[in-house]
């Protein structure tokens, strides 16, 4: 009797399951549902991130059949199990495996067929949203009926798209015009920019925001899932039963763009505007923001239908793009910079010490303080320490005037500020940082003054853009325990940090200064210690150079626009005014002695004699321009100038066309870099290049001076250099892996 | 009896929670042989014992109703007066007055001392105001305890006001600036200038709200959140809330809530009765949009506490004092503790953290209560509370403890209303739960009663009451 009833049970499971689709509820593991009285919960729990993966799609389609087809569900919630994402966006592998455009417009027109029906959904599909909403996962979103957010810190939404070279190719580009009209969805789609929760509601793109909740009886990411797909669940269940209407009225502001917008002459007006725009800030180097407005023209002027279709052709060829896999390179190299490749640290550091309240110093103090780390602030004057004080405050001052943090976070932070003048509490401290004058002596009296204070575990950390850390480690009684770290100016805006190591340096010491540096927020390269370390060592030949463009009679003005023509964020005139003119001519002078002539180019006396005249750049309000507090235009400064018409030299016309002074500006950067890597300085290319960009601005289209070279040619690069250095000698000549990599093609930096 | 003040004597030596712990457990079980009446005095050596002579307090109103005219010393000094009336205290046998009050009238920053000399006390008795939210006057009375137990005082006067019929309203900060740059400028010129510096915008006021200077939350908004983390219903919430007022309206009815003394206002009518007493129906409160998280929240108007006018006072004396007075006292005012906890997610759960922890500094366990006394901020408020006392994974995850303290039985709790029927006029309900307590505890033969009450900035508190020998 008990067998015939086991067998029964038995029966009826099989029954159920095949019901429920061919016993596919076991095989699916990326997506798995629960129906709830008349709504369906669709529960999306990939096993490592919630991206649209095939597996995904697959399983997303099979469920939506079923759901579709289940009478007695009447709406629907789509929401995920991880705590942190929605869904963080697509499947990059899945488009970097194509070969061809055509496969690419394939994937994005899947895609868009797929988010046709859920837009489609004759049962109101509701998005309920906790963490990143991104790329492929904001566009799902906004195809569904009604979206639902928690204002948890982690729940962003936005289409980052454009920042790897790509549109938005499963329907984005078509939606977002519809949903938030013409600006604000050119706004959204080209700058690819993360939106907040609230910020989400007020632009119309969620519909009601959930809060996150604190301790109950389960922990609180838990629970707020829970409840987000509770509150998920009422609306779904108020669609289907028409209690909460789908369209929202449109308020006055509202009907009156939409009524503006109407006329065709107003709509290319704005398409014009954007271009002008686009094409400002990009140099036209970036072919996605282009093909974005391509894109949205096509489907408001001409239909869905070519609307669509646009989309997902100019998906398929972006992705073909240099730029796109440059830019995607630099994700995937960001993200393997922002891991510790040394391990755990033995000791956390939780009590820090920053030397010296100066720019950098205070900048290093801003960005710990607000992670937690209890930092003292030292200096020798008060004046200096007021100042530097100053600064934390201001730098989270203005954080509270963006709404990024409340005032009373802005105060709790500062509670981890000490700022003193002498060495109460280093016995304490677990690192030191110290950011004084770059001035060997100094850093060497500084030392032995810490060490004679702080406990055996301590590190002393050096923050020097130039000064080889074994010259500075020279005096330490403990060299393991030294280490630099390179920090960007200003540093709560900069990402890089470059850490330093000498052969002396150990494994846990510099584990616990990429700790420090992930905990403040930096992406981190290691690199090997020598004059310059890298990102120095790359920069001085190319500032070198621009000297001599200088000199050879370029306006300022001249040299920034041929820079920033090639991609670098800032030109070259700007950056040294930035970097700082005295700095420039101290790091020529010791990377010049170290490195010799192949370091030379534009005359160090030159920049003597405008430091000479107080023009020290920006700092000192004037350099090779004029800078006035509250105005944004800047002159350049004539009396630079001037100066200049005493160093003049003069142009060869065969080297000096505008590509030939951007070649030796690069060239000879990419090839002081590729020496970095030939001689161990760098551990790898990827570091290469995150460094040169995060840390120098160059190229973000082209990912860096290896994947430059990987694209542009090393043979073609050095044919140029070969003409350059006919005429410069030696600071033109490629180094020996540039030539092997020139002999053979078959040679890539990157896979 | 001797046995008991002999291992007491033990706990006072090594001071330490643990032995208390022991000695409580040891205590429960070598009383529990005898009747319930007669458990052990919580009487300490070498610790005065404080008692409560007695607790009054003015009809809570519902603001912007009768006492909207009046100051907020006005109702203090209704209190006041109402004690002495009650206990025919002379004036100057007092020694101190301790007065709390959450929202300040700038002109009677020190309420307290208004208070009192409005009142007819000796100006020879000193007085001063204390603020801790909705625990301000559990933080007079305990102030009033120090005071006693240190040797300072024998009679101190504690309790709180609330006058939410006004507030104060400031001008914004930009206005004040020039406002107060204008009595210092010297030349009309000067002036002049200041005045036009003036725009439309810095004319918008100031207004008071009832949110977390730290968090920028409005408590209710905290409350919705914090009933969902627990996952209370509004059903649950509506029928808390219906509890109240039907209990509050019995004990009304009843004339249980014999502290309300009778206060002819200026102007109007003798009011001698709570006003926001309003039992409805569970149909009716239904119907109630959420009145913080829209449009899915479950705190709403019907099962949250109301802005609240009133005043209470309560005498407390020294046990020696009090019988050379000839008074009989009511009850012994035993251990207290002050919690605090995250203002953001945990704002509203202190006594969940307070409960546990003055029963540990007793020596009892949840079932030696007899009366509880908590304060109803919000249903929801109240429920999580419960859920929170209820649960081992909390108090393992959150409070360090091995297990739940338990929630207190309902029959046991709040039998006679709570703030979220009879009002809470913030710094006035301390008082009210502590005179609540004892007669409770007279009228219903019980020997310990339990205060516990959560307030803004995510702080607590707990008092353990005892009954005075009848």
């Amino acid at each position: 009797e008990r067998e015939t009833r086991l067998k029964f049970i038995c029966d009826c499971t099989a029954g159920v399951m095949s019901s429920t689709g061919r016993s596919a509820f076991f095989s699916r593991t990326h997506v798995n549902y629960e129906i709830k009285g008349d709504v369906a919960v669709i529960r999306m729990n990939d096993p490592s991130v919630n991206t649209l993966s095939v597996q995904m799609q697959r399983e997303m389609t099979e469920v939506m059949d079923e759901v579709w087809g289940n009478s007695a569900v009447q709406s629907v919630v789509l929401i995920s199990s991880k705590p942190g994402s929605f869904i963080a966006g697509a499947d990059l592998n899945m488009i970097q495996a194509c070969t061809t455009a055509e496969e690419v417009t394939l994937l994005s027109q899947e895609g868009q067929k797929m988010f046709e029906k859920i837009e489609k959904s004759p049962k109101p599909i509701v998005a309920a949203i906790n963490g990143s909403c991104l790329g492929g996962g904001f566009e799902f979103a906004i195809a569904c009926q009604y979206r639902i957010a928690t204002k948890s810190k982690k729940t962003v939404l936005g289409c980052p798209e454009v920042m790897l070279g790509l549109l938005p190719g499963a329907g984005g580009t078509q939606r977002l015009p519809k949903m938030l009209g013409l600006p604000s969805a050119f706004d959204v789609v080209l700058t690819g920019r993360s939106i907040r929760p609230d910020k989400a509601k007020k632009m119309g793109l969620v519909h009601q925001l959930v809060d996150t909740l604190g301790p109950g009886l389960k922990s609180p990411e838990e629970r707020t899932i829970e409840y987000l797909e509770e509150v998920a669940v009422e609306a779904a269940r108020g669609l289907a039963k028409k209690q909460i209407p789908l369209t929202k009225e449109k308020g006055l502001m509202q009907k009156i763009q939409d009524y503006v917008m109407s006329y065709p002459f107003v709509r290319q007006q704005i398409y014009n505007t954007v271009q002008k725009k686009v094409m400002k800030q990009t140099k036209g180097l970036y072919p996605a923001p282009l093909k974005i407005i391509e894109c949205v023209k096509a489907g408001l002027e001409q239909g869905p239908t070519a609307g669509y279709l646009a989309e997902s052709q100019n998906f398929g060829k972006l992705a073909m793009t240099p730029e796109s896999k440059a830019l995607i390179g630099l994700y995937h190299g960001q993200v393997t910079c922002k891991k510790n490749r040394f391990g755990t640290p033995e000791k956390e550091v939780k009590a820090l010490a920053v030397l010296g309240a100066g720019l950098m110093g205070a900048g290093i103090a801003q960005v710990s303080v607000d992670k937690g780390i209890h930092t003292i602030l030292k200096d020798t004057t008060l004046e200096g320490l007021s100042r530097g004080e100053q600064q934390v405050y201001k730098g989270l001052n203005d954080k509270t005037k963006k709404k990024s943090i409340t005032t009373f976070e802005r105060d709790s932070f500062l509670s981890n500020l000490t700022g003193q003048l002498d060495y109460n509490g280093f016995n304490k401290a677990d690192m030191v940082i110290e950011a004084v004058f770059e001035d060997l002596s100094i850093k060497h009296k500084v030392l032995k003054e810490v060490e004679a204070v702080i406990p055996p575990h301590c590190i002393f950390a050096t923050n020097t853009s130039a000064l080889p850390i074994k010259d500075i480690a020279a005096v330490s009684k403990r060299p393991e325990k030294v280490i630099g770290m390179h920090y960007f100016s200003p540093v709560d805006k900069m990402q890089l940090l470059e850490i330093i190591t000498t052969d002396k340096t150990s494994k846990d010491t510099t584990a616990s200064a990429v700790a420090v540096g992930l905990k403040q927020g930096k992406v981190i390269i290691v690199v090997g210690d020598g004059p310059g370390f890298y990102t120095t060592r790359c920069l001085a030949p190319m500032l070198a150079e621009a000297v001599r463009v200088l000199q050879e009679g370029v306006d300022p003005k001249k040299l920034d626009s041929l820079t920033t023509g090639f991609g670098f964020p800032v030109g070259a005139a700007t950056l040294a005014d930035e970097v700082g003119i005295d700095v420039a001519a101290h790091v020529a002078e010791d990377l010049g002695k170290a490195f010799g002539s192949r370091f030379g180019g534009g005359n160090i006396e030159f920049l003597k004699s405008m430091v000479d005249k107080g023009f020290k750049g920006r700092k000192s309000g004037k350099g090779c321009y004029i800078y006035q507090p509250g105005l944004k235009r800047r002159d350049v400064n004539t009396e630079a100038l001037e100066i200049l018409e005493s160093y003049k030299l003069t142009p060869n016309a065969a080297i000096s066309s505008d590509s030939d002074i951007q070649y030796r500006l690069v060239s000879r950067f990419v090839n002081e870099a590729v020496l970095c890597l030939q001689e161990g300085i760098l551990a790898n290319p990827v570091e290469g290049d995150i460094g040169a960009v995060f840390g120098l601005g160059f190229p973000p289209c082209l990912g860096g001076p290896f994947r430059f070279v990987d694209s542009f040619g090393a043979d073609k690069l050095v044919e140029k250099m070969r003409k350059f250095e006919e005429v410069f000698g030696n600071q033109f000549t490629p180094c020996q892996l540039l030539l092997d990599h020139a002999k053979d093609p078959s040679k890539k930096f990157h896979k | 009896m001797i046995r008991a003040s002999k291992k007491e004597k033990c706990t006072f030596h090594f001071h330490n929670t643990t032995v208390n712990i022991f000695v409580g457990l040891f205590l429960s079980v070598v009383f529990s042989n005898h009747t319930a009446k007669s458990k052990k005095t919580l009487a300490k050596p070498g610790v005065k014992n404080i008692v409560l002579v007695d607790g009054v307090r003015t009809p809570f109103l519902q603001s912007g109703t009768i006492y909207a005219d009046l100051m907020p010393h006005d109702l203090a000094r209704a209190a006041l007066q109402g004690l002495l009336n009650r206990t025919g205290l002379p004036k100057d046998a007092v020694d101190y007055i301790v007065y709390g009050t959450v929202i300040q009238e700038v002109k009677t920053s020190n309420v307290a001392r208004e208070a009192a000399l409005g009142a007819g006390f000796s100006d020879k008795t000193p007085a001063h105001t204390v603020t801790m939210a909705c625990i301000s006057s559990n933080q007079a009375m305990t102030t009033a305890v120090g005071l006693i137990a240190a040797g300072q005082c024998d009679a101190v006067v504690a309790g709180g006001v609330e006058f939410m019929s006004d507030v104060p309203i400031r001008h914004s900060r930009r206005m004040r600036k020039t406002m107060l740059s204008l009595n210092k400028a010297k030349t009309l010129g000067a002036r002049l200038s200041l005045l036009g510096s003036i725009r439309l915008a810095h004319l918008a006021p100031e207004l008071p709200a009832v949110a977390e200077f730290s968090t920028a939350e409005t408590m209710g908004h905290s409350a919705d959140r914090l009933a969902a983390a627990f996952g209370v219903s509004r059903l649950e919430q509506d029928e808390f809330a219906l509890r109240s007022h039907t209990l509050a309206k019995k004990a009304q009815d009843s004339g249980l809530l014999s502290d309300v003394i009778s206060f002819k206002v200026p102007g109007k009518d003798i009011v001698s009765k709570d006003n926001g007493i309003r039992p409805s129906t569970m149909e009716q409160m239904a119907k109630l949009k959420p009145a913080f998280i829209k449009p899915h929240g479950t705190v709403t108007a019907a099962n949250s506490s109301f802005l609240t006018d009133g005043a209470s006072a309560v005498l407390i004396m020294s046990e020696e004092k009090a019988l050379a007075m000839g008074y009989k006292p009511k009850a012994y005012l035993r251990d207290f503790v002050y919690v605090s906890q995250d203002p953001k997610d945990q704002l509203l759960l202190g006594p969940t953290y307070a409960t546990p922890k003055v029963l540990e500094k007793s020596g009892l366990t949840l079932n030696d209560i007899d009366v509880f006394e908590f304060h109803e901020a919000f249903a929801g408020q109240i429920m999580a509370n419960l859920k929170a006392m209820e649960s081992d994974w909390f108090a393992q995850t959150y409070m360090g403890r091995k297990t739940k303290v338990g929630a207190p039985p309902m029959e046991k709790f709040n039998s006679w209303g709570g703030s979220l029927s009879l009002g809470h006029p913030f710094a006035a309900t301390g008082c009210r739960l502590v005179t609540t307590v004892a007669h409770r505890l007279q009228k219903e033969g019980g020997q310990y009663g339990l205060v516990a009450a959560c307030a803004a900035g995510g702080q607590g508190h707990a008092m353990v009451i005892e009954a005075y020998p009848q």
